[in-house]
């Protein structure tokens, strides 16, 4: 079996508790991801989906297990995972290009300043902000702030996007523009993007694969769906697709019920957790590799 | 016709003021010559009693006696009689000595406290016990070991500036948001950037908020110690005029200590805006 491109083995997560003991917030978490694939990951809250991405991210440690970036053990943040923060996290004394900027220079230390700036105002135009580079955050819209968010994550450039509900924050157009931009800048490039979201439409729409997770604590990976929807495909035609609602029904349908009380099905094996379609195709697909 | 809200506000300013001076004005005028007193006895009282007039200046002597301050602040006629100007220029620049060197203290030690938990548990109980002493108390200790008493007061400045400062340093620096600290983690920025770049910017409005408490503070302090200590400065002038029993002078004093001391407060203000950043 060959090494998947980032490789989570055996994750787990305890905190302390009052009486002593220890409680857990998911265990067991094992997943692989390849290069270029796009992994939502859903589930409700409480199920440690933030800390899995900041652990990934390097910015929280795992109780237990290892993840693997290209075969090296993952011990720290590193450049070559931005980050895009679901409160964006935009330093608000530094206008649109400063921001952005900050970040080239942190990548590259020799750049000199215009250059930085340079490279900056690409991204920032890539994102559609061509014009609002001198900006300070605070006079821009949500939408402006996330998307100066995804430019400053990009313009590192990253072998992998990891994001935090990026779009939980904004209203239903403007969510939908931004993950339309995300499917532009996505095509053409090879970047590896983990997210969480919670909103089964926008997984549907960007993921290659889905992790389900049950409710924590002692979360688990329970299953992980396979979008079998075109690669192409587009927002305002995603419902028109026949797989669609087949899907959409499993994701729902798992997040109602049996995220609660998930029972493992027979021959559940946490390091291969299930790969299931859902539609015509439907039905247990075998593990990833 | 609707006047602006500050115009309103600027007329009922005037007319406070003119009616606080009319009081003032006619509480102290004279109530005539007391007739029936034997000439000898009034020699001796003086105006007060023969006059009625009383030994607290009206508005017109204290005006008089501004107007002579402002036409000539910096004359020198000897070491115990040199111009307004002078006595507020020394106070100003013990002020600016003692709380720039507490800047140059409090700022990095703040920051030390504000990012080392362990420094902060260590400093605390010395920073707890400090702090609500009088800095007038060094003064004994500073006029011992450092025996001069012009620096004695710039330390006495010093001391009182240093806690607003250190205490709003650190905890501005401890409470910078995480995420801000996050972004500069994923993006491996190095320590000292990061202090920078991030930490600094981000706890300057509270940084300055702290200076701007230290420095009015530190002019309150200054005139207690020049009183004190002597020789120079407003504090010194006021005392001075005193003991000449120049009650108008000293009110004139009065007038100049508040005036500088907003303009003081109006420039901490001013730098402070300008750190300040809208979220």
């Amino acid at each position: 079996m060959t090494q998947p491109f980032i490789a989570m083995q055996d994750l787990a997560r305890r905190f302390p508790a009052p009486d002593g003991g220890s409680t857990t917030v998911f265990e067991q978490f094992w997943l692989g991801i390849e290069r270029g694939e796009f992994v939502c990951i859903i589930g409700h809250s409480g199920c440690g989906k933030t800390t899995v991405l900041n652990i990934l991210a390097g910015l929280d440690q795992s109780s237990a297990g290892a993840i693997l970036m290209e075969g090296k053990p993952v011990d720290g943040p590193s450049l070559d995972r931005a980050v895009v923060f679901q409160s964006h996290a935009l330093m608000p004394w530094m206008s649109v290009e400063e921001n952005v900027a900050f970040a080239v220079s942190s990548r590259w230390p020799k750049l000199k300043h215009a250059e930085a700036l340079k490279h900056a105002h690409k991204y920032i135009a890539m994102v559609g902000l061509a014009g609002a580079e001198k900006k300070k955050p605070a006079q821009l819209s949500g939408g402006m702030k996330q998307r100066v968010g995804i430019a400053r994550a990009l313009s590192i450039e990253p072998k992998m996007l990891l994001m935090d509900e990026p779009f939980s924050a904004l209203d239903a157009l403007t969510r939908g523009t931004l993950q339309d931009e995300v499917l532009r800048i996505r095509a053409g490039s090879d970047l590896t993007v983990f997210m969480i979201t919670h909103d089964v439409d926008e997984a549907i729409l960007l993921a290659d694969r889905i992790v389900l997770m049950t409710n924590g604590p002692n979360a688990r990976v329970a299953e992980v769906l396979v979008n079998t929807l075109p690669k192409d495909r587009q927002r305002e035609t995603l419902h028109e697709q026949p797989d669609y609602y087949p899907i959409r029904n499993h994701l729902l349908d798992f997040l109602v019920r049996r995220s609660k009380n998930f029972v493992p099905p027979a021959g559940y094996d946490p390091r291969k957790p299930p790969h299931v379609t859902a539609g015509k195709a439907g039905g247990i697909v075998d593990a990833a590799d | 016709m609707k006047m602006s809200f500050r115009l309103r506000a600027a007329v009922l300013s005037v007319a406070l003021l003119v009616a606080m001076l009319a009081t003032w004005q006619v509480a102290t005028m004279g109530s005539g010559t007391a007739a029936d007193m034997d000439p000898e006895y009034a020699k001796l009282m003086g105006l007060t009693a023969t006059q009625g007039k009383s030994a607290m200046p009206g508005p017109l002597d204290v005006g008089k006696i501004l107007w002579k301050h402002l036409a000539d602040p910096f004359y020198v006629k000897g070491p115990n009689d040199q111009g307004i100007g002078i006595q507020l220029a020394y106070s100003i620049g013990r002020v600016a000595l003692g709380f720039f060197l507490a800047v140059i203290v409090a700022v990095p030690l703040g920051f030390l406290i504000g990012l080392s938990p362990l420094f902060r548990q260590a400093l605390d109980p010395f920073i707890q016990v400090m702090r609500p002493v009088s800095p007038l108390a060094w003064m004994p200790l500073a006029l011992y070991t450092i025996k001069d008493s012009g620096i004695s007061s710039i330390f006495v400045i010093f001391i009182c500036s240093v806690w607003p400062m250190l205490t709003n340093t650190a905890f501005a620096v401890a409470n910078v948001r995480k995420e801000w600290l996050n972004v500069a983690r994923t993006l491996e920025v190095s320590t000292l950037r990061r202090i920078f770049r991030v930490i600094l910017p981000a706890a300057a409005p509270t940084i300055l908020t702290g200076m701007r408490i230290s420095i009015s503070i530190a002019w309150l302090v200054i005139v207690a110690a020049e009183m004190l200590v002597g020789g120079t400065g407003i504090g010194y002038f006021v005392w001075n005029e005193w003991n000449n029993l120049s009650i108008a002078n000293v009110i004139n004093a009065i007038l100049f200590i508040g005036v500088i001391g907003m303009a003081l407060d109006q420039l901490l203000g001013w730098v402070t805006r300008l750190v300040t950043y809208p979220e």
